[in-house]
């Protein structure tokens, strides 16, 4: 047990100690450039306690065996580790069964199940999919290539100059041949907070399907499936403090039971001959070949990481943080902050007049700053407010105030050296 | 790339001078040869038009979007490109491409006789930014690639 969480397992209410929480994540305390790490670029991926490179060591090191299909105690104990971090998903998640909770590759490989599988069952030309003018490239392209594959009308709900995604616009485009909604809970660009349960619950007053994207969202808010009521729910493990190559999709059980299979192979069926194949129960029918075991295990080792801190104490750590990063590059008269609403998560993202984000990032890598400059894999966004690309500054639960002076005294230089 | 990096190398000189004051930056469509190119990276894009006459580079411009580093790259090829050929054009790409990528810097008689060649050449220890130094080049063999009517 971590000093950070042997505070609260003595049923204390302790402050948030972020140096403590600092101490469980191995690669903080590495030097870069000479320099102490100054980690900001969480919403692209979040670094890993040591809790989870542990678990996941020692599963290859004392469990490790293919699930499911072997007889000999090994495979047994892989399977029942695989099976528990399932069980730790649904209890994160507040899902109904575990039959809900299917492992993929990471939420891209999430939506793109549900694109091609619900769209196989229940989308036909002239339907229509409503997303938001804030989504990550993951969540547009797959369904246009349902646009181009069966003609489903794709509508992109407006994004106002504060970077919100209103209600009264995203209404305007709910219509009698909306089939599905998609929406991120968290926009990865811009660190919008959408109001995703009252959009859900607009979108089955209409008579469709919502599919949430969690990726910017686990990790900074609490959710609850039920409570929100949304058909689909996916998120990636490596943005909440677990493992690269392992997600989640959550979905109702009578939408996964009515959906084909995805894809096909070893482990989702339940016979097969040459002349006819019955498929597998969820939520196997969805998960072919050897799946992620390993980072399953990570996962579900991240999931109790952050349990036990406390999603709740994590986000009022982050607002704080956020508030204090926002005034503070709010001084830098030639910065301009991107999505100015007050309901944000973790993100920063701005320009600086006269100098380019590739640019501004090169210089807050030679200070050992890292932040992430680009599109961020939303285009569109970078559109409607009219950049090529912004600087991404984002926060963890292990940011400090420290790290937001840091990064404020690069700009700084990077202001000193660029700026005519 | 280790240890601490002072950037004065990157951004200081010809790269930072012609980052800021860009010769040739305007608009393109007057010229006889044109071409595009964008960083699926950042979606920084640029546009280079050349005027080629009788087998040789007369002149160049180039036009658009793009940090310090594709902006004095870019300015620093206009310069570079004005007399030489099309196929000499397309060496000196092959040179700056293997040399951004991090690759062996060759001895080059070109690079002696041409200092701006060298000031790109600091770029090598730079190998993320290799999309960025090459982004006129690449619209520039687009343009070679494309005559107008």
């Amino acid at each position: 047990m971590t000093a950070a969480c042997a505070a609260l397992a003595l049923g204390e209410a302790p402050p948030y100690d972020v140096e403590a929480v600092r101490a469980d994540f191995p690669i903080l305390h590495r030097p870069v450039r000479g320099r102490p790490l100054v980690y900001l670029d969480t919403a692209a991926s979040a670094q890993k306690p040591g809790e989870v490179i542990e678990a996941e060591a020692s599963f290859y090191a004392a469990d490790y065996a293919n699930i499911h299909r072997g007889l000999y105690v090994l495979s047994q104990r892989a399977s029942e580790r695989y099976d528990e971090a399932r069980r730790r998903v649904r209890r994160f998640l507040n899902a109904r069964s575990e039959h809900e909770i299917v492992f993929t590759r990471g939420a891209t490989d999430a939506i793109n199940l549900v694109a091609a599988s619900f769209g196989e069952a229940f989308l036909t030309e002239g339907d229509e999919v409503l997303i938001s003018g804030l989504e990550h490239h993951a969540n547009i392209v797959p369904w246009q290539l349902q646009r181009a594959r069966r003609g489903v009308v794709l509508k992109v709900a407006p994004v106002n100059d504060a970077g919100e995604v209103p209600l009264e616009g995203f209404l305007s485009l709910l219509g009698p041949r909306t089939r599905l909604v998609a929406l991120a809970q968290v926009s990865n660009a811009l660190g919008t907070v959408l109001p995703v349960a009252e959009m859900t619950r607009a979108a089955h007053a209409a008579g469709a399907v919502v599919l949430i994207d969690g990726a910017q969202a686990v990790a900074h808010l609490g959710v609850d499936v039920r409570a929100l009521d949304c058909d689909f729910f996916v998120f990636s493990g490596h943005k909440l403090y677990g493992p690269t190559g392992v997600g989640v999709l959550y979905g109702k059980e009578t939408l996964l039971d009515a959906m084909p299979p995805y894809q096909a192979g070893g482990g989702m069926i339940a016979s097969v001959s040459f002349e006819r194949t019955t498929f597998a129960p969820l939520p196997d029918k969805f998960e072919a070949g050897t799946p992620p075991i390993a980072q399953a295990v990570g996962l579900g080792a991240a999931i109790d990481y952050v349990t036990r801190l406390g999603i709740g104490r994590i986000r009022a750590h982050e607002t704080a943080l956020l508030g204090y990063a926002t005034a503070r590059l709010s001084e830098i008269g030639s910065l301009s902050i991107l999505g100015t609403t007050a309901e944000k998560a973790s993100v920063l993202s701005f320009v600086m007049n006269g100098a380019h984000p590739h640019d501004i990032a090169q210089v807050l890598d030679s200070r050992g700053v890292a932040v992430r400059a680009g599109h961020h894999c939303a285009q569109p966004v970078m559109a409607r407010f009219g950049v090529p690309a912004t600087v991404r500054a984002s926060l963890g639960l292990y940011s400090t105030q420290g790290e937001v002076d840091a990064l404020v005294e690069g700009l700084a230089g990077a202001e000193a050296l660029l700026l005519p | 790339m280790s240890g601490s990096l002072d950037l004065r190398d990157l951004y200081q000189g010809a790269i930072l001078d012609h980052g800021r004051h860009p010769r040739n930056r305007r608009p393109t469509a007057d010229c006889s040869h044109r071409g595009h190119a964008e960083n699926p990276l950042c979606g920084d894009e640029v546009s280079v038009g050349l005027a080629v006459d009788g087998g040789v580079i007369r002149g160049a411009a180039f036009d658009g979007q793009a940090c310090a580093i594709a902006t004095a790259s870019a300015s620093l090829m206009t310069e570079i490109l004005v007399g030489r050929t099309p196929a000499q054009a397309k060496g000196l790409f092959e040179w700056l491409w293997t040399v951004t990528k991090g690759g062996p810097e060759t001895e080059s008689s070109e690079m002696e006789a041409e200092p701006r060649l060298a000031a790109l050449s600091c770029l090598r220890r730079y190998p993320e930014r290799v999309q960025c130094a090459t982004l006129a080049w690449q619209a520039m063999l687009a343009a070679l690639d494309n005559p107008g009517p």
